[in-house]
């Protein structure tokens, strides 16, 4: 139950507990008119008996007196007439003698004339005793719950006081059951044909309550998977508490928006970054072959007249060296450019040919192992900026002479990268925090690198892992495949 | 049911026909001769009843006092009174001019009234006193077996509702007084039969010949009941007239209600009554009453 509550969306739960509360009012309405209804009849009913048992006393009074039994038994009658008194009578007029003997009664098989009214019965026989106690002085009600009965007792009284006998009415309690059944029938009836507007109502006021909620909810749900400008078109715009839920959630999509963006600055600036790291080593890389092409050209001068061997020799060498120009130059062009392709084979030895300069010159053993032979459906620019990442980081933070290692695999689902390094244990309590902008206070570095890193590999759906003990730092990253590809 | 005593209407009626009279006379004495019509200036016939027929007889009394008025040529009222003493009284002091009266206020009463008429049941002037039992009772069949219950009588002066039952316990050896644990009167015969049939009383005297009309008119109420015992026959409850009736007046009365089998309007009103017609009644006919009468005084003062 308390399930089913929970789950239930509130498009459905406001208007059922609008609906409810109108119901359960025109219930306890009816309830309450029904017993209202009740309580009136009966009263109506103690009224009319009271009435009626005074205006009998004052009547019997001469019958009484000269112990007229059939006037008295006519005078009784009178009220009763044309009532059915087969089976049980629902209206007994019964006349006590100042003995309490019965001297007439309207149901004379009850209550034959002279018999004591306790032989009518054990409720008979209690109020018997109540009436010969009480010295019958004023009118009574007793309420007989056994047998759904309202006895009344009025004393026949002479002008001087004297008691001459007691006049008892015995009422069914069914007597006004008919009019009350059909009391609660017209108010059953009418609520229900009150409910018939209201719940409707209600529901109609209940789903419009719903619905500023619900479109937020709505709105929620869909973040990342719409337009912004869908997600907050159709809010609610109010001042009332989803009104404001409503602001709150376009300001938060705000500066969602601005974190992203500032993210994408801080990736796109990280690139550059790297390329400007990347410059130094290049520009050797391409002034080292320059020299010896140099050289090559000077040697050739001084050569009158070169041989076939020399020029062919020098030809060579300036082949070579323009050809590792080449290669450097493309490698950084592509690492420029901004748009994306898939990740080649080429795209993964670029990034060696990149990094090579910063090895040369940190004389680290570089152990490149490129198990990628064929296009890989993953965007190429991002995946290049994590392979410079985490290999310029490997290289800076190696044993001088020491060892880099580098493992590219790719499978059905995804591409793994898997860089280490023998440089120093990276400390637990920093290694928790690595991720983190300016994590390692000791580095030359922005400190952004790995931050920028682990974004990307965020917004890849990736996942990144960083392992150090026993004088190897391990960073492995696992980026899935686009479901789509 | 009516309890008031005899009524001063009719003094106070004559002074107003007196009044009537007298200013006729001065009209006359003016010169101004207006014939005297309309039946107000007439001193109507006066007709007492009791319960001793049918009671609730309104409608039917007053078809019968057209009956007669169209034959005798003179206005005819019926005056009803719920008790037979009230109407005896009424015609003791002339206030009636005939009754129908019961045998026992007849033969009480015999030097101050004058018999006019007996009717005739079953071709016969003569009727029975019943003793009735709840239908329910099948053992009760005698007053002996009431001994002890409640008992109905019709009136006290009623000679089948009151003097007979007297006499019959009487003669059985039992005391009217004592014999039953409570007794009352009902003031009418079918009342009588109600009380019984209803249960308020365990026994009842009723006349027969109301019982047995009842028994043709509303069958329902009589199924109730049982008659236990009948009596031996006495004189049925005769038209009396008062002592100083006018004799053409008498004569007029008699031979209207004697003739009255002779024609339809007759007839049919006889038949409503249950009765076959009206005959010249004989003194000897209420002889039976009068032994009983005699037996239960001696036996007993009579409270009446």
């Amino acid at each position: 139950m308390n399930f089913a509550v929970t789950n239930l969306s509130y498009r459905y739960k406001v208007p059922l507990s609008i609906s409810l509360v109108i119901v359960i009012t025109a219930a306890v309405l009816s309830a309450v008119l029904g017993w209202q209804a009740y309580r009136d009849l009966r009263g109506g009913l103690i009224v009319g008996a009271e009435s009626l048992g005074r205006t009998l006393s004052r009547a019997l009074l001469p019958s009484l007196l000269s112990d007229e039994v059939w006037s008295a038994y006519e005078t009784v009658m009178a009220p009763l007439e044309g009532v059915d008194d087969g089976g049980s009578p629902q209206r007994t007029i019964t006349v006590l003698d100042a003995k309490g003997l019965v001297f007439v009664s309207s149901n004379p098989a009850e209550f034959p004339v002279l018999a004591p009214l306790s032989s009518a019965g054990p409720s008979y026989a209690q109020l018997q005793g109540a009436i010969t106690t009480q010295a019958s002085r004023s009118t009574a009600l007793f309420e007989d719950r056994i047998n759904d009965r309202l006895m009344f007792t009025v004393p026949i009284l002479t002008d001087d006081g004297t008691h001459l006998g007691t006049v008892l009415l015995t009422y069914s309690e069914s007597l006004f059951l008919p009019n009350f059944y059909a009391i609660l029938t017209r108010v059953i009836v009418s609520t229900l044909l009150v409910l018939l507007v209201l719940v409707p109502l209600g529901w109609n006021i209940g789903r419009r309550m719903a619905v500023p909620l619900t479109g937020l909810a709505e709105a929620m749900a869909r973040i990342g998977s719409a337009p912004r400008a869908q997600l907050t078109e159709k809010l609610y715009r109010g001042d009332d508490e989803i009104g404001q839920l409503g602001r709150q959630f376009e300001q938060m999509l705000n500066e969602i928006e601005q974190k992203q963006n500032m993210e994408k600055q801080m990736i796109a600036a990280d690139r550059l970054a790297a390329i400007g790291r990347l410059t130094a080593g290049i520009a050797h890389e391409i002034n080292n072959p320059l020299g010896g092409m140099i050289n090559a050209i000077n040697t050739f001068k001084h050569h009158r007249h070169p041989d076939p061997e020399v020029t062919q020799r020098t030809i060579s060498l300036l082949d070579r060296g323009l050809a590792q120009i080449r290669d450097t130059v493309g490698a950084l062009l592509v690492e420029a450019r901004t748009e994306s392709h898939a990740l080649s084979p080429d795209d993964v030895d670029d990034i060696r040919t990149l990094v090579q300069a910063q090895v040369a010159e940190r004389k680290v053993r570089l152990d490149w192992d490129n198990g990628v032979s064929e296009l890989v459906p993953l965007p190429s620019t991002p995946v290049r900026q994590i392979l410079i990442n985490l290999l310029l980081n490997a290289v800076q933070a190696a044993n001088p002479s020491g060892a880099v290692g580098c493992r590219i695999r790719r499978d059905n689902a995804q591409l793994l990268i898997d860089i280490c390094n023998d440089g120093e244990t990276i400390a637990p309590q920093v290694l928790e925090h690595l991720f983190e902008p300016f994590s390692l206070p000791g580095e030359s570095r922005s400190g952004l690198g790995l931050w920028v890193t682990y974004q990307i590999v965020q917004q890849l759906r990736g996942t990144i892992e960083v392992s150090s003990a026993s004088a190897e730092t391990r960073f492995v990253v696992t980026l899935p495949f686009p479901e789509n590809v | 049911m009516e309890h008031g005593h005899p009524t001063p209407e009719p003094s106070a009626s004559s002074q107003n026909r007196r009044r009537a009279l007298q200013q006729a006379a001065g009209l006359l004495l003016a010169g101004l001769a207006l014939p005297v019509r309309g039946q107000s200036r007439i001193r109507a016939i006066r007709i007492g009843t009791t319960a001793v027929i049918l009671n609730d007889q309104v409608r039917f009394l007053d078809e019968w006092a057209r009956y007669l008025q169209g034959h005798i040529g003179h206005p005819v009222s019926f005056v009803h009174r719920s008790r037979y003493r009230e109407i005896t009284e009424l015609l003791l002091s002339d206030e009636l001019d005939f009754a129908w009266v019961c045998g026992y206020p007849y033969v009480s009463h015999r030097q101050a009234m004058r018999l006019l008429a007996v009717p005739l049941y079953q071709t016969r002037p003569l009727y029975r006193s019943y003793l009735i039992v709840s239908s329910s009772d099948l053992k009760t069949a005698s007053f002996a077996d009431l001994k002890g219950k409640t008992f109905a009588y019709s009136d006290p002066n009623s000679n089948s509702g009151f003097l007979v039952p007297q006499y019959e316990m009487l003669r059985a050896g039992l005391d009217p007084l004592t014999l039953f644990q409570k007794s009352f009167f009902t003031y009418a015969h079918g009342k009588v039969v109600a009380a019984v049939a209803k249960g308020i009383a365990h026994g009842g005297a009723v006349d027969g010949y109301v019982w047995e009309t009842l028994a043709l008119r509303t069958p329902d109420l009589t199924r109730r009941t049982r008659v236990a015992a009948k009596s031996d026959e006495y004189g049925f409850p005769p038209l009396v007239a008062r002592k100083s009736i006018d004799e053409s007046e008498f004569r007029g009365m008699q031979k209207v209600l004697t003739g009255m089998p002779d024609n339809p309007a007759g007839r049919s009103l006889l038949k409503q009554l249950n009765l076959d017609g009206f005959a010249q009644p004989e003194e000897r006919l209420f002889e039976g009453i009068g032994k009983i009468l005699a037996y239960v005084s001696t036996r007993q003062r009579l409270v009446s």
